[in-house]
């Protein structure tokens, strides 16, 4: 009667929905933030900056439009890579202001008139209560404590090798995370007892974690830069923009931010 | 569907189970729209340094401990699973059709979410976490963590797949074997698992499938380092998000064929049954 047969359109439907569920379930979660090229009569201009840079950025995004009637500003954040790639696919970008030299040394002659505008350097954050009483690099070696850095792949992590490097410390790292908001997503949580991550981090996330400054983090200094890309529309308000950062009222934006003068 | 006989008289006419014409041009495009990212992967593939690529220590080692932690965490899913189903298909409780929302939870909600619900238990300050201390046991950042991560978005897979399976075979030969004498363990070892063994294969495929492609709640609960924690879709991710997108979409495509074979054997396997 109840061959097993017999059972198999039903099983294979029922196995297509949980697939199909699956399949779809993950897409859900993973919304794109790629919503470039409009279509309205005032002018808009398209900034693509670094993940570190979204207060600050929002916040001058913000001053520029009200400096300049009829003019929006979308701001399109992410990691400087994935801007980069962004670009060169063909992303609509006016201006590109990237983390490190290195992806906007990527962006070759799309990038014009680059300049330097602001720079970041590393800082110890921990949970609130510092559970594992740092106070300087030399602890983050320390056997037992539990420390979370981010991947030699990515630029915070590049800049944590080279500080290993000139002070000579070695950390043995829990984990080796993607990103600065990784990396202090865990401090929040309480599971590691340190992180290593930008100056600027630590302020952005205000009384979340607790920052611990130390004297060898001015050795590996991490720079960023602005250009106009190449075969933006809005040629002209991307240079304003790009003045506008490297300007005292840019500047006073970015220092109270914790980012140092280039 | 199952149950329904149909008389034994002739077959239906061939030409009055022909499909309607439309349907074919949603179809393909639906069909055309999974398989052409696929075929753009391949072609993005630089198969010169493809060996390189795949053969590196990084991706070996995340290769091996996806494999590994997979394997565990379908272990896991069919030993509480199983047990799971069938206490939802053989029995009626109040509140029952809460209680299987609340299992299946873990299927709708994005993967970050049930990473950190997982950090709020069994995380250093989470819930059991003091617990855990008191005992010696800290789950984060290792490897045992990924596979409790694995375990907790794929279970609610097999828990619907093999919960199905029960419902549509039936009590009745459960019924008969218990007239016959048989004590219900006996009914469930003899007659119940055997009747669903199909089900509970694919679902245990689907729940492995799963537990292979699983990021999010991993990087979030887990954390991410070689050797330990670092799967191969964060491996991918990693490489995506610095500068090697060559060797993540390399590695894609290993996933991609590992993926493959796990569901050409379950089908192979499910055809023998």
């Amino acid at each position: 009667m109840l061959t097993s047969k017999k059972m198999a359109p039903k099983r294979v439907t029922k196995l297509f929905a949980a697939t199909a569920a699956a399949l779809l379930i993950p897409l859900a979660a993973c919304g794109g933030s790629d919503d470039s090229g409009s279509g309205s009569s005032s002018k808009t201009l398209t900034v693509f900056a670094a993940a570190s840079l979204t207060s600050t950025f929002t916040e001058l995004g913000k001053e520029f439009e009200a400096d300049h009637k009829g003019v929006s500003v979308k701001l399109s954040f992410g990691g400087s890579s994935d801007l980069v790639s962004q670009i060169q696919g063909g992303a609509p970008a006016d201006v590109f202001a990237s983390a490190d030299t290195k992806n906007m040394d990527k962006l070759g002659d799309d990038a014009v008139d680059r300049k330097d505008f602001a720079t970041n350097v590393l800082e110890i954050a921990t949970p609130p209560d510092n559970p594992a009483k740092i106070s300087s690099f030399q602890d983050l070696g320390k056997k037992g404590v539990k420390v979370v850095v981010c991947a030699p792949e990515v630029p915070c992590g590049s800049a944590t090798e080279q500080m290993e490097k000139k002070t000579g410390v070695t950390i043995k790292p829990v984990s080796e995370e993607q990103s600065v908001t990784d990396v202090l997503g865990k401090i929040t949580a309480g599971e590691a007892d340190a992180g290593l991550v930008y100056v600027t981090d630590v302020t952005a996330a205000g009384d979340k974690v607790s920052g611990v400054k130390f004297p060898e983090s001015s050795q590996v200094v991490n720079t960023y830069p602005i250009a106009e890309v190449k075969d933006s529309k809005q040629a002209d308000l991307a240079k304003e923009f790009v003045d506008f950062v490297l300007g005292s009222d840019g500047q006073k934006v970015l220092t109270s931010a914790g980012f140092g003068q280039p | 569907m199952a149950g329904r006989r149909r008389g034994a008289g002739p077959p239906f006419a061939p030409a009055r189970l022909g499909l309607p014409r439309w349907l074919w041009l949603p179809a393909l495009l639906g069909g055309a729209f999974v398989l052409l990212p696929l075929v753009a992967m391949v072609v993005r593939i630089h198969w010169s340094d493809f060996p390189a690529l795949i053969t590196s220590q990084a991706s070996i080692q995340a290769l091996l401990l996806s494999l590994r932690t997979a394997v565990a965490s379908m272990v896991l899913c069919v030993v509480f699973g199983v047990p799971m189903a069938v206490v939802l298909a053989r029995t009626e409780f109040r509140g029952q059709s809460i209680v299987r929302s609340l299992v299946l939870l873990p299927l709708v909600l994005p993967p970050v979410v049930s990473g950190m619900a997982l950090l709020y238990t069994f995380g250093r300050r989470g819930l059991l976490g003091h617990t855990l201390d008191v005992l010696g046991l800290s789950v984060s950042f290792t490897t045992a963590a990924v596979v409790m991560a694995q375990t907790f978005v794929a279970l609610p897979f097999l828990v619907i797949s093999l919960e199905g399976a029960l419902r549509s075979a039936g009590r009745r030969y459960d019924v008969v074997a218990a007239t016959l004498g048989a004590r219900p363990t006996t009914v469930f070892r003899r007659v119940t698992l055997p009747l669903v063994l199909p089900g509970l294969l694919s679902g245990a495929v689907l729940a492995f499938a799963r537990c292979l492609g699983e990021f999010g709640a991993t990087i979030t609960f887990a954390g991410s380092l070689q050797g330990t924690t670092r799967t191969m879709p964060i491996q991918i991710y990693l490489s995506n998000a610095s500068s090697d997108p060559d060797s993540a979409v390399a590695l894609a495509m290993v996933l991609v064929v590992v993926a493959v074979l796990v569901i050409g054997l379950a089908r192979q396997g499910r055809s023998a049954v």
